[in-house]
């Protein structure tokens, strides 16, 4: 089946920095892609190529079978939607204002708020549970209501293809399931695909159905979680020696790291440390 | 369900919803106060004056048929005078609300970033080396404000232009060309010096219909850009990611918006010269009128208009019969502003 997304032979950079060379990416349909890896591995530089946010220094990403360069901004914006990290709320502005906003690619100088806008706001809405929210501002709102809030504008602009970049972030346990739980319902029951770029091995591993692990700018492996991810993976990955156990609530592979003596070295070299002084 | 929903604003559709508009409110109220606020500031600035003249023979003269000599005082000296002050003003309101939006910053105005510096620049150069005519010296305005943005526009670039290093790069440039400014008066004669300290100040003195044409042409061509980029400005305040993952080409649209707020800040410099705060004050006191953030670009031009109409009415009347250029009133009045806002914040910032 051909694939809505993938990258080929690019090669991204930061001004002179390249953080990673020449990978190849190809995004399932229907999914749920995970990327993870260690910190700076480039895993989210790679989302924001996907997104076009960021333009390979060398090679080309194609949405849909065409590069995706080719296609006005808007357009692919009706096709591929993205949660960036960065994201800014201005001050004094409503939920319900916010997610609008979201609408914007399919909208016109003359067209500025049809029927099927304000049905997608309020399906987005209500999908993500703050449609009781509407008329709160943004800045009153806790962390976790607000990263549902800024999934309700990506879900709002209708593209098959979501790319999120560390949607977890900042959330504390129950949000992070929250946000999750939410993510994964819109893979299972609308059937889009997804790419998210998660910290959280076992998150990646309990939610994902395609894994791609990063490490320094390369991938490492690619594949349905059950089947890649093994302590020696981890340890090649992250550096982290681990068991890997089946998750007793969800079946899926559950990493727990090995526990290492750099605690009680640690509390040695404090103890030398006051002798000596 | 959807009832709950919190409707966005005021929407007009065609019946079979094809077309569509979207307002806000309270803006398009704000919008029809002050277009009332500015007929009213109109009518009065035609009829005070030295030769004081009831409203019913300023509208008789209007439509051609007053006396002789009201005639020559309504459309020849008042008429243009006030629309050269209310193109102008709207011109610097539009400017310094793209300029502030694009910044995302109060303090990113034409005015304070250098862009009528240069303009002073251009004019002084023409008026006190090549002694050029009132054209001449407005063409130098243009070109000296145009330099100097390209300028300011390649420091500031890197990998895209970042709204803080603008304005810190733009105030620097600022002082560089106050610097050459005052090196260019000190080196002229007194006579030529008067001129350029005139000009300086910025003044609707005289302003006649060959200064009306061309901020009403750059304003007729200019405002329905504005109409069409402005609409990406909501999205831009998400920050350049979000902005384009909803479809926005964000460097392309600010270098646009950017030549927009430029050329008309630049065409009004150069027909009434570097009046200061129009530019600062009115989109600040609009979005207060408008309330909940950024006000429309039209509705800080209109707030424009009317602030530089009352500062010329106030520059010409206070102090009657000595007529004060109106850069004198708008630097009072907005210096008191500009007092009062960094007051509110420093109080709100401590409480």
């Amino acid at each position: 089946m051909d694939e809505p997304l993938r990258a080929e032979n690019v090669t991204l950079s930061y001004d002179a920095r390249v953080v990673a060379r020449e990978l190849n990416v190809r995004i399932p349909p229907g999914e749920f892609t995970v990327v993870v890896g260690p910190n700076a591995c480039g895993k989210s530089t790679l989302l924001r190529a996907l997104a076009r946010i960021l333009r390979p220094r060398e090679g080309a990403v194609y949405l849909d079978g065409a590069l995706i360069s080719a296609y006005s901004s808007k357009e692919v914006a009706r096709r591929l939607g993205l949660l960036p990290q960065s994201a800014i709320a201005p001050s004094g502005m409503t939920v319900a204002d916010l997610v609008s906003r979201g609408r914007y690619p399919h909208q016109r100088l003359l067209r500025q708020w049809s029927h099927d806008d304000e049905a997608a706001v309020a399906e987005a809405m209500v999908l993500t549970g703050v449609a009781d929210l509407s008329g709160r501002l943004v800045d009153e709102l806790s962390g976790g209501q607000r990263q549902r809030v800024w999934l309700a504008l990506v879900l709002a602009q209708q593209t098959p293809i979501l790319l999120l970049d560390e949607p977890t972030t900042f959330l504390d346990i129950a949000h992070q399931v929250e946000v999750l739980d939410l993510c994964a319902d819109l893979h299972e029951q609308q059937g889009r695909t997804l790419v998210a770029v998660l910290h959280d091995l076992n998150h990646a591993c309990r939610y994902g159905t395609h894994l791609i692990a990063m490490r320094a700018g390369a991938i490492v492996a690619e594949g349905h979680p059950a089947d890649i991810v093994t302590p020696e993976l981890v340890k090649d990955v992250f550096g982290l020696p681990c068991r890997v156990i089946i998750d007793p609530e969800a079946g899926t592979p559950l990493v727990i790291p090995a526990v290492t003596r750099s605690r009680t070295r640690s509390a040695a070299v404090v103890k030398s440390a006051e002798n000596q002084l | 369900m959807t009832s709950t929903i919190e409707r966005p604003g005021l929407v007009i559709r065609t019946p079979r919803g094809g077309l569509s508009v979207r307002l806000r409110p309270r803006s398009v109220l704000v919008a029809a106060v002050l277009l009332l606020a500015i007929l009213a500031v109109g009518v009065a600035a035609l009829t005070i004056g030295d030769f004081p003249m009831p409203a019913a023979d300023v509208f008789r003269t209007l439509f051609g048929e007053g006396r002789p000599g009201d005639d020559f005082i309504v459309n020849e000296l008042r008429l243009p005078r006030l629309l050269t002050g209310l193109l102008v003003g709207a011109a610097l309101g539009i400017s310094g609300s793209l300029f502030q939006s694009l910044t995302r910053n109060p303090l990113g105005s034409p005015d304070l970033v250098g862009l009528t510096v240069g303009a002073a620049s251009g004019a002084l150069i023409m008026i006190l080396v090549f002694d050029g005519d009132a054209y001449q010296v407005a063409a130098g305005a243009i070109i000296g404000c145009l330099i100097t943005s390209v300028v300011i526009y390649l420091l500031a670039y890197r990998n895209g232009v970042q709204g803080f290093r603008l304005i810190l790069i733009g105030i620097g440039i600022s002082a560089m060309l106050e610097a050459v400014n005052s090196y260019l008066i000190i080196h002229s004669t007194l006579q030529q010096a008067r001129t350029a300290q005139v000009w300086l100040i910025g003044s609707l003195n005289a302003r006649g219909w060959d200064a009306v044409a061309p901020v009403a042409v750059a304003l007729a061509v200019l405002v329905p850009l504005v109409l069409r980029y402005a609409r990406r400005l909501p999205m831009m305040e998400l920050g350049d990611d979000a902005a384009t993952a909803v479809g926005v080409p964000v460097e392309r649209t600010r270098l646009v918006l950017i030549l927009i707020s430029v050329a008309l800040c630049a065409v009004a410099t150069a027909a009434a010269g570097p009046v200061v705060f129009v530019a600062l004050a009115a989109p600040q006191l609009a979005a207060r009128l408008v309330g909940g953030g950024r006000p429309s670009p039209i509705v800080a031009g209109l707030m424009g208009a009317l602030l530089l109409a009352v500062s010329d009415l106030a520059a010409q009347r206070v102090f009657a019969p000595v007529q004060l250029p109106v850069g004198v009133a708008t630097s009072a009045i907005g210096g008191v502003y500009l007092a009062w806002l960094i007051g509110r914040e420093w109080r709100r910032g401590r409480g």
